[in-house]
This record gives structure tokens, sequence and C-alpha cells, in this order.
């Protein structure tokens, strides 16, 4: 696995977990989750400010040796996402964006063409765009086609926990595009992201599955392991399925008893 | 009148954008935040300059955890 390096951007990452910080229910928490995980990259939200917050998130993951990856969640218009995203360059000095532009607070699912508006300004002012999209392969295509440099689409909605709805769609999206496809949203447990690397994925985003498990350690753990046998399993090639049984031990110089 | 974070802020009008930092108690050379001020980014090396009028809108952003 050691050369099976995944590369977004030309940034060269050795986990193909993303860990998403919310939902945690400290800051320790977030270290020691992150630690589990062997993830490189985790998401941050932008809001105001907490000047009686003890601590900082953003020493958290620079003393976990982990990137930093902004998010726009909770923006619902293309003029918020981009405004967040300069923000986020300004805050944290990268230009790496995870692009959330949400169509309404019960699904949380992509306001498609808010997202595509979104994506086309920040593409233009040189921003690393990798927006959370809904399991659409032409809608994966064309954000590619803006120049988004990676396309995260979701396998159910965000927090929901109900995996990977339609696998099929994430197949197609994995065909539809050359750029990195990192499922994002809906994963609840280990199999869930082993399934998105075994459809061709080349990452898994993780957040509330993470946080919100019984044990966080643990299942950022399984989620490690997770992608690295999905991942395995992917390269290895899974047999074809068929309707009948086809024995593999072999009938020749089976005994007859008579 | 200023508002900081949607709160009425006791700044004057005419005063730089780092006057509302050291008003929330933040240190300006703090990592990780980002000012923006009707709804427009003031990039850092400007908070020393770019100074409030009476009906500026600040909002001082930082690092939560999410996503």
């Amino acid at each position: 696995m050691s050369t099976d390096v995944f590369t977004i951007a030309g940034r060269e990452l050795h986990s193909r977990l993303i860990v998403g910080t919310g939902g945690f229910p400290s800051l320790d928490a977030v270290a020691q989750a992150l630690a589990a995980s062997g993830a490189e990259l985790a998401t941050v939200a932008l809001r105001r400010v907490d000047p009686s917050a003890k601590g900082s998130l953003v020493d958290v993951l620079a003393k976990a040796g982990v990137a930093l990856l902004p998010n726009t969640a909770g923006c619902f218009t293309a003029r918020d996402a981009v405004l967040t995203a300069k923000l986020a360059r300004e805050a944290f000095a990268t230009d790496w964006i995870k692009l959330e532009v949400i169509g309404d607070e019960d699904t949380l699912l992509p306001d498609a063409p808010e997202l595509l508006r979104a994506a086309e300004q920040l593409v233009a002012d040189g921003f690393v765009v990798l927006p959370y999209t809904t399991d659409d392969p032409i809608l994966a295509r064309r954000l590619q086609d803006l120049g988004c440099a990676a396309v995260m689409p979701l396998g159910s909605p965000i927090g929901s926990g109900m995996g990977i709805r339609n696998p099929y769609n994430i197949s197609l999206v994995r065909e539809a595009v050359e750029i990195p496809v990192v499922l994002d949203a809906g994963v609840g447990t280990a199999s869930d992201a082993a399934l998105a690397m075994e459809l061709g994925c080349d990452g898994v985003m993780s957040a509330s599955a993470i946080a919100r498990a019984q044990d966080p350690v643990a299942m950022a753990a399984a989620m490690r392991l997770a992608v690295d046998a999905g991942r395995l399993a992917a390269r290895a090639g899974r047999i074809p399925r068929r309707t009948y049984a086809s024995p593999s031990t072999p009938d020749e110089g089976l005994a007859e008893f008579g | 009148m200023i508002r900081v974070n949607g709160n009425v802020s006791q700044v004057s009008p005419g005063q730089p954008v780092s006057t509302v930092l050291a008003e929330l108690k933040l240190s300006a050379d703090l990592r990780g935040i980002a000012v923006a001020v009707n709804g427009e980014v003031i990039p850092r090396s400007d908070w020393d300059t770019y100074t409030l009028s009476d009906s500026a809108r600040v909002e001082v952003l930082g690092a939560m955890q999410g996503g």
C-alpha cells in the first residue's frame, strides 16, 4: 500500500480517509480520533469566533500533522459560499475548499445550480475546489469541466448514516470523471467505507460516523482499516456475481462409496 | 452603530478593524481568524488601516469543528 499514493491537485496523500471534525464532544476527542484514523486531511468550518473558547482547533490539527480542509457548510447560495471560501483562505492560508452549497435544511442536499455557479467562481479565483455533490454522474462531469480538483458525491444525506443508497450511481460517477472521487456523507459504519472504495472511489470522507459512534477512537481505526481493505479489494478485482453455486473444491478424485 | 458578530460594539466609527479584535480580546497575530465588513473580506494586512463606518457590520470568524 505504501506506493499507492492518492493525489489531489498535486498533493500526495498517504491516507485515503478524510475526517470531518464536526460532532466530537471536545478538541481532545478530535485529536484522539485523528490519530487513530491515520487521516492527513480534516475538514473545519468557519463560524463566528467565541472569545471565551478554550483551545484552538487549528492548533490541534497542526499538532496532529493533519492538513486543514475548510468547508462552506451552512451556505445556501453561491454568493455566501464564495465569500466563506475567501474568508477561509484568509484565515487558514489555504486555497483548498470543500465546497458545500445546500438546498434545504431537511435534506442538506446540494443545490446543483448554485454549486456550479460557486465552483466556477472559485476555480477562476485560484481555489482548489472539492465540491460536495449528489451522486449524479452528469453533474460530476460538469464540475470536472469547470476545473474542480475532485468530486465528493454523497452516499446518502449528511449525518443520516444510511450508507450508499445507490451504489450503481457511485460507479457511474467514478466512470464519468478522471479527477478523484471521494465518497462524502452518509457513511454509517466501516463497511460503508469499504464499499465506497470497492466501487472505485479514491477516498472516503467520514465525520458523523466517527464522531457520533459510541467509541469514536475505535470507529476511526475501523474506518482506516475499511478504507485500506476496500482499496485493496478494488485493486484485487472481485469475482463476478453468479446465480448458482460454483464449487471451489474440484470433483475430480471424489470417492465413490457405492 | 457598529455591529460585531451581531452584537452592538463599543468601537467608535473611524476606528480600524484591529480595534474590534482588541475589543474581543483577540490577538491580531492569532492564526485562523478572518474578518468581513459589510460582506467584503478585509485582508489581514489591512486590519490596521481599514476604518469602520457607523453602519459597519463586522463578522469575525474562526475555525469551528465541522463537516
